[in-house]
């Protein structure tokens, strides 16, 4: 019990719940992008900065991409816990993949930085 | 189990029920996105980062590689998206019967096909 509270381990009831609290911000990323594109004619790079410039805007994006980091985390650990058997290999696709998901969080900060 | 049991080796009548079919798209269309972020990401970076960068992803979205990402994605979000919410309604208890269950997979997978048509006349 004592291990169990003090490591950051995860289990099912968290990873269900994670899973479906951060679908639903990529969803809604989903649809506002969407309908920005869909309401939008002839973009233009003004437009497309000035989207990205407001505050709003860049907490929403970077709340995707982290949700999008977390979601993939599960996701990707599911669908490798069944078709790859082999533990090392696994793992090590894993910490790439997850490295991976790092990395766009990394990207979506430093872009937001300097738009 | 020594038992002597039936061996059915005709594939042509084996096949997956329309719940299997959707499970397995639910897993592609989310790893195929995975991968298509980092093209995602990338043109992002480099549209809002400058004029010029704007103007040779605007070049690249105009060509069959930037059209093909970009409608293949789309599709694939939208199937995961219509897989999500038919799991959302699974989670309140409902069509989780073998029959129910089934339609509805179907039902998506119409659906998907429907606005992804309707995806790719939009965007080509």
């Amino acid at each position: 019990m004592v291990t169990n509270q003090a490591s950051i381990k995860r289990d099912g009831v968290q990873d269900y719940v994670s899973l479906r609290a951060t679908a639903a911000i990529i969803f809604a990323y989903s649809v506002f992008m969407a309908w920005f594109f869909i309401t939008t004619d002839n973009l233009t790079f003004i437009e497309w900065r000035g989207l990205f410039s407001g505050l709003a805007m860049k907490v929403f994006t970077l709340a995707a991409l982290v949700a999008v980091m977390i979601h993939v985390r599960i996701g990707l650990w599911q669908v490798l816990t069944d078709y790859v058997k082999s533990a090392g290999l696994r793992a090590g696709l894993q910490y790439i993949l997850n490295i991976i998901a790092f990395g766009y969080v990394a990207v979506g900060l430093f872009v937001l930085w300097g738009v | 189990m020594k038992k002597q049991r039936p061996v059915n080796l005709e594939l042509n009548t084996i096949k997956f029920p329309p719940s299997a079919i959707s499970s397995i798209l639910h897993r592609v269309t989310g790893v195929a996105m995975f991968f298509a972020l980092l093209f995602v990401i990338w043109a992002w970076a480099v549209s809002v980062h400058s004029p010029e960068g704007f103007a040779d992803v605007q070049a690249i979205m105009d060509g069959f590689f930037g059209k093909f990402v970009a409608i293949g994605t789309a599709s694939a979000l939208t199937y995961h998206i219509l897989g999500g919410l038919r799991h959302v309604v699974m989670d309140l208890g409902h069509w989780e019967e073998l029959e129910s269950g089934n339609t509805s997979a179907k039902a998506v997978i119409a659906l998907w096909v429907v606005l992804t048509v309707v995806l790719g006349v939009a965007l080509w």
